[in-house]
């Protein structure tokens, strides 16, 4: 008994045990089709690369991950949530394929300029995006939520401005690459899993990480200990704006078009539930980047799973809300004082008898 | 001390108010051509956003307390689906199926209320389930598009139209065409008036004030703060069933990606009307303001014609950021003071 409660206090318990749900889930599915029970976590290669809903898991999710990084820290510093994110990644789109095909072409199968400054121009873009959400937070005070619905509005709009309102295309091999395969393996799983190997550097050698959380538990307290609050804040903003922005470059490379309106639609509040999912407290303070990144991977196991069941992706997000909803109930203060009530009263009647 | 705190958050709300007739005046002397001056344009703008402005005085008494409610434009898609379906495929009466609608409203707002106030979860996760819940639950109902024919109650409604005895423009056949509104637009002004009059001389108004102010004093002055806060969700839920009521009127169908991200024009035009997401300041008078701001700029972008219609959002961005800046010194201004 003892030990499971401690297993159950454990920072990672809560995305780790959700991920195992999802994939019992996906057992029973299997045993219940009559499929081989273990279909899930099959990996073949198929057509030279690698197959199997495991790898579609990991494939799919990559932009998540990727926005799952800069969301964190986000929460953690400023307590609040950056919205903009799926709007600044379509800003992303908009921006490297109009460079990429030039101004009002729609369908090209050659560079107007080379692919190298297409991807940094956008990412250039994103990160003023992030510098702006984050100067409008960090120095003027604004909620986060409030500041970052400025370019939540805007960011899609101009993305739609630069691409003429119309779908670009790219059809080129090497665009292509960042969101197809590398050898076997998909391409956006090695971009994800460099960020979150850097993220992972950065955090664990730098005292980065513990200049966040502290400037997230108590902004006023760290500024007199001798931090620069604003700017660490302002740096947090920056990079998820970044992170916005690769994962821009992965959705529309696999896709090889600015398909302005769709891309990144709706991502913000997958992001933002991957940080909920992963343990995080969105009060800002303490975070787990492990966490989160579990998280991510775990709604996009979600999301296959219900394809899988034969939901359609109109109707996923009835059970993405019932998901939310229990696990943020069980994380709820009041909840937990309310159950420890009950178990306590059941000891007691137990020690009476 | 105090007198100064109205006049800075009395001077936001004139700045809403004069920003939207220069807005208004600047439209009428570019586009007078395109039918801008004509008083049944200002009547299309209340008419085509009858439905957002209960939302909006709605979201202004959520906002105030603190809190935000993103839920809205789903609710709404949800709202449209079941009145949809309800009336072509269920065959249900249409006045059943509103009060069906409201009661949904109701229910929706106590259980996103209760989380927020008794579970003490954010309310921005919460309201996102809902956004998430209700927007799936609209497929759930009906993958395709639903078009309301077969009733005649709602048709009728729908059509009504109430004309002015005054302002009517010669159209080009020389016969004089009175401007009119809908019966939305009563509705909705009716909804604004009351929410004037609630927030301002009822116990609860002046609760969901305080509580926006400063939870801690307003639990010591011995307010029900979880009450209260449960009451205000389902208020806003209940005003955006009927907003929800509004757009299906305007519409006449349902859809599944009807509404998408209304919330976020609610949210703005409350912020631009002068409503602090902090809580505590805000008039839903202003909020009607932001939301024929919006509007203005809409009818603006349609009326050149040759914009892209995505320039109306940057506009609004544009705003947004400017009045957001514009608090955001007003309350550097008030600190620097104390």
């Amino acid at each position: 008994m003892s030990s499971l409660k401690k297993l159950t206090q454990k920072r990672l318990f809560l995305p780790i045990f959700s991920m195992i749900l999802v994939m019992l889930i996906n057992v029973i599915y299997d045993i219940a089709c009559g499929n081989m029970p273990l279909q899930f976590f099959v990996i073949t290669i198929k057509n030279g690369v690698l197959y199997g809903r495991l790898i579609d898991v990991l494939n799919r999710g990559s932009e998540i991950a990727i926005l799952a990084i800069g969301m964190t820290l986000v929460v953690s510093s400023s307590a609040g949530t950056d919205i903009s994110v799926g709007s600044v990644m379509s800003l992303y789109a908009g921006v490297c394929c109009m460079i990429l095909a030039g101004y009002g072409n729609v369908n090209v199968s050659s560079y107007a300029h080379p692919l190298l400054v297409g991807i940094l121009g956008g990412l250039a873009v994103t990160t003023i995006c992030g510098l702006f959400n984050g100067l409008l937070v960090a120095y003027l005070n604004i909620q986060p939520m409030v500041a970052t619905l400025i370019l939540w509005s805007a960011g899609r709009a101009i993305g739609l401005l630069l691409c003429n309102s119309q779908i670009v295309y790219v059809r080129v091999p090497s665009f292509q690459k960042l969101g197809a395969y590398t050898g076997i393996i998909p391409t956006p799983i090695i971009v994800a899993a460099i960020c979150i190997a850097i993220a992972a550097c950065v955090l664990k050698f730098t005292a980065l990480g513990t200049y966040i959380q502290s400037v997230g538990i108590n902004k006023k307290a760290s500024r007199i200990a001798g931090f620069n609050s604003a700017k660490i804040i302002l740096l947090t903003y920056i990079i998820c704006g970044l992170c916005a922005g690769l994962a821009g470059m992965v959705a529309t490379s696999r896709i090889y078009s600015a398909d302005t309106n769709n891309i990144g639609l709706n991502m913000e509040m997958d992001a933002i539930l991957s940080v909920a999912l992963g343990g995080n407290s969105l009060g800002g303070g303490k975070f787990n980047l492990a966490g989160s990144i579990i998280g991510a991977y775990t709604i996009q196991a979600i999301t296959t799973t219900l394809y899988a069941l034969g939901v359609s992706s109109a109707q996923a997000p009835v059970f993405k809300a019932i998901v939310v909803i229990l696990i943020v109930v069980i994380q709820a203060e009041p909840f937990k004082a309310y159950m420890k009530k009950l178990t306590a009263k059941r000891t007691q009647a137990k020690e009476a008898a | 001390m105090k007198k100064s705190k109205i006049s800075s958050n009395n001077l936001l709300l004139l700045i809403t108010i004069v920003l939207f007739f220069v807005m208004y005046l600047a439209g009428c002397g570019v586009y007078a051509g395109k039918g801008f001056t004509k008083v049944q344009n200002f009547m299309n703008i209340l008419i085509n956003n009858a439905g957002l402005i209960c939302v909006t005085a709605g979201m202004t008494c959520v906002m105030l307390t603190g809190g935000i409610d993103i839920s809205v434009g789903s609710l709404i898609a949800m709202d449209c689906m079941i009145l949809a379906v309800g009336i072509e495929r269920w065959h249900w009466s249409s006045p059943a199926l509103m009060l069906f609608i409201l009661a949904i409203g109701i229910v929706f707002g106590f259980i996103q209320g209760f989380c927020i106030a008794y579970l003490d979860i954010q309310p921005f996760i919460v309201t996102m389930a809902g956004l998430f819940f209700a927007r799936g639950m609209t497929a759930v109902i009906c993958k395709e598009q639903v078009s309301i024919v077969s009733d005649k109650i709602f048709t009728a409604l729908s059509n009504f139209k109430i004309q002015f005895p005054f302002g009517g423009a010669v159209n080009k056949k020389g016969v004089l065409v009175l401007p009119y509104i809908r019966i939305t637009v009563i509705v909705a002004l009716i909804v604004v008036v009351a929410i004037y009059l609630m927030l301002k001389y009822t116990k609860f108004g002046r609760s969901i004030y305080a509580i926006g102010g400063n939870q801690q004093s307003a639990t010591l002055m011995g307010l029900d703060v979880k009450k209260t806060k449960l009451k205000t969700y389902m208020l806003s839920s209940f005003l955006t069933s009927i907003g929800g009521i509004c757009f299906c009127l305007n519409t006449m169908a349902g859809t599944t990606t009807q509404a998408t991200g209304l919330e976020m024009d609610a949210i703005s035009s409350a912020v631009i009307g002068g409503t602090l997401l902090t809580g505590g300041v805000g008039n839903v008078i202003g909020s009607l303001f932001g939301v024929l701001i919006n509007g203005t700029i809409s009818a603006l972008v349609k009326a050149n014609g040759k914009l892209i219609s995505s320039w109306a959002n940057i506009v609004t961005a544009i705003l947004l950021c400017f009045f957001i800046i514009l608090q955001s010194i007003f309350a550097k201004i008030k600190e620097s003071k104390k």
